[in-house]
């Protein structure tokens, strides 16, 4: 065996002043990383199995542990750097397709830092929302072109809608890929916040039916848990084609996490792959795309708004008409920089195009045709906080899945490492003595918590600009001016550079 | 009296806090012939090796018997009993009428024949009387010889020890703690006494003690060595104290007969403790079981009995903790079966003095020995008493942390979730 | 009474616990540093986290009703006090012979030989109102302090 070229990513240091041997990091540690010597009577480290996923740190009750970033230098070099040599060196010696996870950490340009939001000053008021009611529910679904009202009345018959309590869902994360622990603390909090969680491609885990109102059930490439208690027990069904952290390339569910829950949830045999192919192999065109949608709305009797869901590429404007052209209700999108998931390194970090870009660009067209009315517009793929969501509306969108949001909320710590299935928080893992580290009332009362904050700020936002009710500031460019951008990025996001 | 309690130990006490519990006002008179407030008979041993004061000897706080109404006859011996009339008589001449009665006479020393038991510095072990007495003296003894190498022998040996007095322990059988440990924990155990500096004389006994003038000067033993010594201690076992009960015409076996509710062939005597024959869940019969915590629980159920809440004693089994010079040892039941319907596990680790064995019969287990590793082995107590069926964790039950977690699910969440009483 | 019951469905196996427990009932009560670091004896934690990968659960003293360990005491210092329901030991009457070691059926009275040998358990932190230390810092919520009728919750 030869030496192994691969420097640890990260040291840890333990205050042996403060350490008191209580091995509560041992025994967290999936990944292995400290262990009790008996022979020195003290806890070691083997540091280059650290992924810097803060349990231990966290667990010390004496705060005797620290994690810092491996300061060994390589030669200094800005084309070759670091991490370009660290990933051939991982693969010289595995000699497999570079895993990660949980979105790109590449510093791809930040369109939301560079989008500012308007206030009222002198010749309009503000609104302040302690004192004036403030609007924020939101309907998704195909609006007609126009509605008949009689005495007060709705004559016409509205499309099915979605109704949200906030711009906010959870975006799709399936069973399988995240534990059922926190299957059930996003469903829960979904359901206490009036808002939608999403099931992935994972099927509706018998103990989630309870949740199923505020439930967007998927119908992916492998069609994974469908039959039609499934589609007929969500709120609305969304057709994935595509999803950020790897557009154009499947799914793959390693056969040891397909253990008797998920294998009944997914309606696959115990220990099998679930492989979901790249295409949908009966979709090879709108058409196709159209008849899915329309033989699932048949299934559940028009009853049920469908969603269809793809990555941000190249031409997503045109994709995203031809969607609405197919009859779909809803349109997702999701950005380069969206993945809640295990990816292949290079798909993840150099396919698809910024949800910023994306977003204008699809809610432009939509606009030009005259069918915008017809769907509405979900983004995802890298929403961090209440400002970005709200910049996300002002630029088309009707609301947002938060996905990399709500894991770091349920206690990820972005260590990129969901492939392993060591997953210290208990969230991406279905080893049975991590799941249980997620406590779903817990989880749920957190997500609750930033669900509560989030409509919060969005509502002071809102009033800041003398808005009252979110929907006068869907497609509202003109509360958005931009700052250091090009003349093209400011054309495509269809707004004014900052000052005119 | 409504109640009248005889005897000022465990049963006894347990027969007071029993009735109190259903009955607090009804008359309770307790009579004892010792003349203490009621103490610890274990605590003796470490009473004469000074490792506790008297005031810490009293089982009970001092107020014990006034908060709970107790009249108490200390010093007073019960001569007779007369069921008819339902009276005993005192040796003060008192005559006591009761409604109830509790016989928990406890056990006396078994003293054997033989020559030379007149001498002064011959005695046994039970009472605080007999320690007190052994204090006495405690300078003029340099050798001693202890006849039996039982439990109470052995913690006699180990207060001697340390008291700076040459021990040489005399035993019968061919092993110390023969009725709690097997050949080779006994072995251990003989070990750890003889660094010590204990001798022993195994499978022998003491024909004659010697003298010279009124005070011991030697023994002779039965294989004819002679040893020297200024004092013998006789602990070669108690019997019940049942005299009273013979005399006044109740049913008597080796000890007092009682049913399942602790009663004698009178309905308003009851008798516990080691005076009575409680039923041995075990062994399938009923037995005298010579140890407190029995003691107690037989006390504390016949007390509710006689108060009138009727409560059925499910039994007891052998069992014990102890240790000798810092090795500690836990055992319980049946733990050196005879006969092929049994089947033993054994763990040890010779250079630790760890052992470690498992008694199993129709996969429920009867008997286990733990020395020097008795963590959590009432778990295993546990499951002897509620007679459960082990085979499906048989190979577990020597695991190192051996609990909850190796027991079936069902098991341990009725077991932790509901507060059953045992 | 109220008593301390785990989750085992939500026991992270930390042993978090423990090290509290034994700091609350050092010569340190407030500092886990001093407790571990400063006493001469390392602290005994009265709960105990028994551990069975995937399983896991924290279990103490359950305060029995009618208490094993205090019909077989043999000094009378293992004692269920009539008002709170809470079985303590009084260590001073206690002579470390270990009958309660003995008779408890649940493993939950620990050896304490670092000083005066003494039986060692909970003591619900001596009171039968607030959380106990262990509830209070369990940080997944996997110990509930709450007074269940037998049968379950």
């Amino acid at each position: 065996m030869s030496i192994s070229m691969q420097l640890p990513d990260y040291l840890v240091e333990r205050d042996p002043n403060r350490c008191i041997k209580c091995k509560v990091c041992v025994n967290q540690c999936a990944n292995e990383v400290h262990s009790w010597d008996e022979d020195i009577d003290s806890v070691i480290a083997a540091e280059e199995k650290c992924v810097n996923c803060h349990r231990c740190v966290t667990y010390c009750p004496t705060r005797a542990l620290k994690i810092r970033r491996n300061p060994t230098e390589y030669k200094e070099n800005s084309y070759w750097n670091a991490r370009t040599i660290r990933g051939i060196d991982r693969q010289a010696e595995g000699g497999g397709v570079l895993l990660t996870g949980m979105g790109t950490d590449r510093p791809i340009p930040i369109y939301w830092d560079r989008l500012f939001l308007n206030a009222s000053q002198v010749t309009n008021p503000s609104i302040d929302p302690l004192r004036e009611p403030m609007e924020i529910k939101t309907y998704l679904g195909s609006k007609p072109d126009n509605v008949i009202i009689k005495d007060g009345k709705l004559i016409k018959e509205l499309p099915p809608q979605l109704v949200l309590d906030a711009p906010i869902m959870f975006g799709a994360l399936s069973f399988g890929a995240i534990s059922l622990s926190a299957v059930k603390s996003l469903a829960k909090a979904a359901t206490d916040c009036g808002i939608m969680w999403n099931t992935g491609e994972g099927g509706l885990h018998r103990d989630a039916y309870e949740y199923s109102k505020n439930c967007i059930v998927q119908v992916a490439s492998g069609r994974f848990g469908v039959d039609a208690e499934y589609l007929n027990a969500g709120a609305a069904i969304e057709i994935k084609i595509g999803q950020g952290a790897k557009p154009g390339i499947g799914g793959h569910l390693p056969g040891e996490k397909v253990g008797e829950e998920v294998s009944r949830t997914r309606m696959i045999p115990i220990g099998s792959d679930a492989i979901s192919p790249a295409p949908h192999h009966d979709i090879y065109s709108i058409e196709d795309l159209r008849q899915l949608i329309y033989a699932l709305k048949e299934a559940t009797r028009y009853t049920k708004p469908v969603s269809v869901k793809v990555s941000a590429v190249h031409n997503v404007a045109a994709i995203a008409s031809g969607i609405v052209r197919a009859g779909a209700d809803i349109v997702a999108i999701d950005g380069v920089r969206g993945g809640t998931g295990a990816a292949p390194l290079r798909t993840r970090d150099s396919v698809g195009i910024p949800a910023e870009l994306a977003l204008a660009s699809v809610d432009s067209r939509l606009r030009q045709e005259g069918i915008r009315n017809q769907a509405s517009l979900v983004i995802a793929g890298g929403i961090r906080n209440s400002s970005d969501v709200v910049k996300a509306i002002a630029l088309g969108a009707d609301a947002c899945y938060i996905g990399t949001a709500a894991l770091i909320t349920m206690g990820c710590r972005m260590c990129q490492t969901c492939y392993t299935g060591k997953c210290n928080w208990g969230i991406c893992t279905q080893d049975p003595k991590l799941v249980k580290r997620l406590n779903p009332e817990i989880g749920a009362q957190r997500l609750a918590n930033l669900i509560h904050a989030w409509s919060h700020e969005i509502k002071e936002l809102l009033g800041g600009m003398g808005i009252n009710a979110l929907e006068s500031l869907r497609g509202n460019r003109l509360m958005l001016r931009g700052v250091g951008l090009s003349e093209t990025e400011y054309r495509i996001l269809g707004i004014l550079p900052a000052g005119e | 009296m409504k109640y009248l309690v005889i005897g000022n130990s465990a049963a006894g006490i347990g027969t007071i806090e029993g009735i109190r519990q259903v009955d607090p006002e009804g008359s309770i008179m307790l009579i004892s012939d010792e003349p203490y407030h009621t103490y610890s008979r274990p605590l003796i041993s470490y009473y004469l090796a000074g490792k506790v004061k008297p005031e810490k000897m009293y089982y009970r706080e001092p107020d014990f018997y006034e908060k709970l109404n107790v009249n108490l006859r200390l010093g007073v011996k019960v001569e007779e009993i007369h069921p008819d009339e339902k009276t005993v008589s005192l040796s003060t001449g008192e005559i006591v009428k009761y409604e109830t009665l509790m016989l928990a006479t406890g056990g006396k020393p078994i003293i054997p024949e033989m020559p030379g038991l007149q001498f002064k510095g011959v005695f046994s072990f039970l009472k605080w009387d007999d320690v007190k007495d052994i204090e006495a003296n405690i300078n003029k003894y340099n050798k001693i010889v202890i006849i039996g190498a039982g439990l109470i022998g052995l913690k006699a040996a180990e207060a001697m020890v340390g008291l700076e007095v040459k021990v040489t322990v005399v035993e019968l059988a061919n092993r110390v703690l023969s009725a709690i440990l097997d050949e080779e924990a006994a072995e251990i155990v003989q070990r750890t006494l003889e660094d010590k500096g204990v001798e022993f004389s195994l499978n022998n006994t003491v024909k004659e003690i010697q003298g010279s003038g009124d005070k011991v000067s030697g023994v002779l033993l039965q294989d004819n060595t002679e040893l020297e010594c200024d004092a013998v201690i006789i602990a070669i076992g108690v019997s019940p104290n049942k005299d009273l009960a013979t005399e006044a015409g109740l049913a008597v076996n080796r000890g007092i007969v009682v049913d399942d509710y602790l009663r004698t062939n009178y309905p308003d005597i009851y008798a516990a403790g080691d005076v009575s024959e409680g039923y041995d869940i075990l062994y399938k019969q009923r037995r005298v079981l010579p140890i407190l915590p029995n003691a107690y629980r037989q006390g504390y159920t016949a007390g509710h009995n006689m108060a009138g809440q009727e409560e059925r004693y499910h039994g007891g089994f052998g069992m014990n903790a102890i240790s000798f010079f810092g090795l500690p040892m836990i055992t319980a039941g049946i733990i050196k079966p005879d006969s092929s319907e049994f089947t033993e596990m054994i763990e040890r680790d010779s250079t630790k003095r760890n052992y470690r064995k498992i008694v199993l019969r129709d996969n429920k287990l009867v008997g286990f020995i733990a020395l020097n590793e008795v963590d959590r082995a009432g778990i295993l107590t546990g499951l002897m008493e509620k007679e459960i069926d082990i085979n499906t964790f048989k190979d577990k039950l020597l695991y190192k942390d051996f609990g909850y977690a190796h027991l079936p699910k069902e098991y341990r969440q009725e077991q932790l979730l509901g507060v059953i009483k045992l | 009474m109220k008593r301390v019951y785990a989750r085992e469905e939500v026991c992270a196996g930390c042993k978090l616990c423990e090290v509290y427990c034994a700091t609350a009932h050092s010569e340190y009560p407030n500092s886990i540093l001093k407790a571990f670091l400063k006493q001469e004896t390392r602290p005994i934690a009265r709960i105990l986290v028994e551990v069975d990968q995937p399983l896991s659960f924290a279990l103490q003293c359950r305060h029995c009703e009618e208490a094993n360990c205090t019909q077989a005491c043999i000094t009378g210092a293992m004692t269920k006090n009539p008002e709170t329901g809470i079985v303590t030991n009084d260590e001073s009457r206690c002579v470390g012979c270990w009958t309660c070691v003995l008779v408890c059926p649940y493993g939950a009275i620990k050896r304490d030989e670092t000083g005066h040998k003494v039986a060692s358990k909970c003591d619900l932190c001596s009171n039968n109102d607030t959380n106990p230390i262990c509830v209070e810092k369990c940080p997944n919520n996997a110990l509930i302090f709450a007074e269940i009728s037998r049968g379950g919750e």
